[in-house]
């Protein structure tokens, strides 16, 4: 059996008397798009910052191509592939788009303890990010101050700074969050192309987006995952329904 | 922390700046100016502008580039001062020695230091910067075999390889020249490096440089310890302009003294912390031959920079051209 990208064992967090996270195991094989739905207040965002390491597990493992990476900070886990968005943008707002993604090319190529010679004028860095903010299409506003982004663009930003980072696995939270509908299109086509190029934790209050795109569905209640399996089944279970997909969906 | 907003973008690219060579033409050219009045009371102030604009850059690299407010930045001052003068008090005065031993001294209390101070942020980091910034004017207060909390006069200035180069006033003035200039233009480059961009982003959003793969903390030691060295520079030099040293250079005032200089000549900018330096010297002793209380003047004009032109001098110098061009 070959080792899936992401595999989360039993994981717990609490705050203080609050379990948050609740015995979560899941897996996500390559290329996999794994959606984690849920209501508000479920874990889900928390489930995200202890895979990405901005939050420490109570207790339960975190392994990413078969390593533990479960005690590692945030940039180490960067390094070793693994890329996300923040439900709330997280931008560099004093830099262009172009050098928000740049910055994250320059993260995997070569030292960055260099003090002299303009780093905005190495092309190869610009190339790369060029790239990927062409994928988003965003390729336009490449010289615009990220703070002066619309809401949306912002939201597009994230996405490619995470593609810039060429990831073995991205996680997603809420990209459409606060997006019009023709942004979340645009969105949602942008990952339907990306699918199959890396696994995927796709974190959707978008019901639409989230069938539209997942190859697997978790249901996260009060931290624990309620249901997990094929789109089809998990829109077909009475349990998931009565928690939370009935609201949604009607 | 908006009155800490920088004025400017990060230095724009392929056009000359002129406001800093005009600013380092002066200072080239002041000596001349000198010779016409009192030239050694002159030379001496525009000595010290000069020294105190170094360690002013200091702080701005760290305020106005990396988001770090350090109010103890006196402590490199004073550290790099005091290298000198015990050297001195030892009878050793080259600098061959007595330059690299302040910058590693202050490399290493900078190290020391800032492993622990960037380990907090915001407020937590100015009282703990703070609190270092004492605790060296403590320590250089109890040195009672160098003067104690009198202090101890310098009885050389320094020289190099055996040449008293900083013996001539006007030699040594542009010596401070150079090293002013050496200093800017490394911290320009600096800013602009792959290196900078990390530490210019670390300020933005360190969340998001963490997850993007960077150590933030590594990036913001290491600027720490370039601007601690500058300020131990500054020292060194303050020693030898003013052929005394005393615990006072370290006190929390001097410290404060910086920040005023880097707010009031517009802060994020470099260029904008040699006007701040030189506008606070020059007002202190042209304000201060008027009124003991110079303060009470310099004070309201400080809140009417911040609060009015939010980059500082540099700031309004830009309003002003703008307002200009489109009458
Ligand atoms: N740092 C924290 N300290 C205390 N409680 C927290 C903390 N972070 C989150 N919580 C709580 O944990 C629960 C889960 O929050 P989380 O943000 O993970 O939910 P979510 O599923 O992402 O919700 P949403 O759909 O609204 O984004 C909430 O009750 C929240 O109040
Ligand atoms: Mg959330």
């Amino acid at each position: 059996m070959t080792e899936p990208v992401l595999r989360i064992e039993d994981l717990r967090k609490n705050f203080g008397g609050l379990q948050v996270t609740d015995g979560v195991s899941l897996e996500i094989g390559a290329g996999e798009l794994h959606a984690v739905i849920g209501p508000n207040g479920a874990g889900k965002t928390t489930l995200i910052n202890q895979i990405s390491g901005t939050l420490e597990p109570s207790s339960g493992k975190i392994l990413l191509n078969g390593a533990d990476i479960t005690a590692l900070p945030p940039n180490k886990r960067a390094a070793l592939g693994l890329a996300r968005s923040f439900q709330i943008t997280s931008i560099l707002p004093r830099f262009s788009a172009l050098e928000n993604v740049a910055l994250a090319v320059q993260a995997r190529s070569g030292s960055s303890y260099k003090f002299i010679g303009s780093a905005a004028s190495e092309s190869a860095l610009n190339d790369q990010a060029m790239a990927a903010l062409t994928e988003v299409s965003l390729d336009g506003r490449a010289g615009v101050l990220a703070a002066h982004l619309s809401h949306g663009e912002k939201r597009a930003l994230e996405l490619a700074i995470a593609l810039a980072m060429q990831p073995k696995l991205l996680l997603l939270d809420e990209p459409m969050a606060g997006t019009g509908p023709e942004e979340s299109e645009r969105i949602v086509g942008v990952l339907q192309r990306l699918k199959g190029r890396f696994a995927m934790l796709l974190v959707e209050h978008d019901m639409n987006a989230v069938f539209a795109l997942a190859d697997r569905i978790s249901v996260l209640v009060y931290g624990r995952v309620l249901a997990s399996g094929a789109p089809d089944a998990v829109r077909a279970d009475p349990a998931v329904t009565t928690a939370y997909l009935g609201e949604e969906l009607e | 922390m908006s009155m800490l907003e920088s004025a400017a973008a990060p230095v724009a690219r392929g056009k000359i700046e002129w406001l800093p060579v005009a600013i380092f033409a002066v200072l080239a050219l002041a000596p001349i100016a000198c010779a016409y009045g009192a030239e050694t009371y002159w030379l001496g102030l525009f000595t010290s502008v000069m020294v105190f604009a170094i360690a002013a850059i200091a702080v701005d690299l760290l305020c106005g580039f990396g988001g770090l407010v350090t109010f103890g930045h006196a402590a490199f001052v004073g550290i790099g001062a005091y290298a000198v003068a015990i050297f001195g008090a030892e009878g050793i005065t080259d600098m061959a020695i007595t330059l690299p031993a302040a910058l590693a001294v202050s490399a290493i209390f900078a190290y020391l230091t800032g492993t622990i101070c960037l380990r907090t942020k915001n407020v937590y980091f100015i009282m703990i910067t703070l609190a270092f910034g004492q605790m060296a004017y403590f320590v250089a207060g109890s040195l009672a075999p160098y003067g104690g909390d009198d202090g101890i006069s310098v009885k050389t200035r320094s020289t190099l390889f055996g040449y008293a180069i900083f013996d001539n006033d006007r030699a040594f003035y542009y010596c401070v020249f150079a090293f002013l200039l050496a200093s800017y233009l490394l911290c320009r480059a600096l800013i602009g490096s792959r290196f900078g961009r990390v530490f210019r982003g670390a300020r933005d959003n360190p969340t998001r440089m963490a997850t993007i793969g960077f150590d933030v903390f590594r990036y913001q030691r290491v600027a720490y310890v370039i601007a601690g060295c500058l300020g131990g520079l500054a020292g060194f030099l303050l020693a030898n302009a003013t052929e005394f040293v005393s615990p006072a250079y370290m006190s929390w005032q001097r410290s404060g003294e910086l920040i005023i200089m880097v707010l009031f000549g517009g802060l994020g900018t470099l260029h904008g912390a040699i006007l701040g330096a030189a506008s606070y010297i020059l007002l202190e002793s042209v304000l201060g031959g008027v009124t003991e209380n110079w303060k009470l003047i310099f004070g309201p004009m400080l809140v009417l920079i911040v609060l009015f032109a939010r980059g500082g001098l540099i700031g309004l110098f830009g309003a002003i051209k703008r307002k200009l061009s489109h009458d």
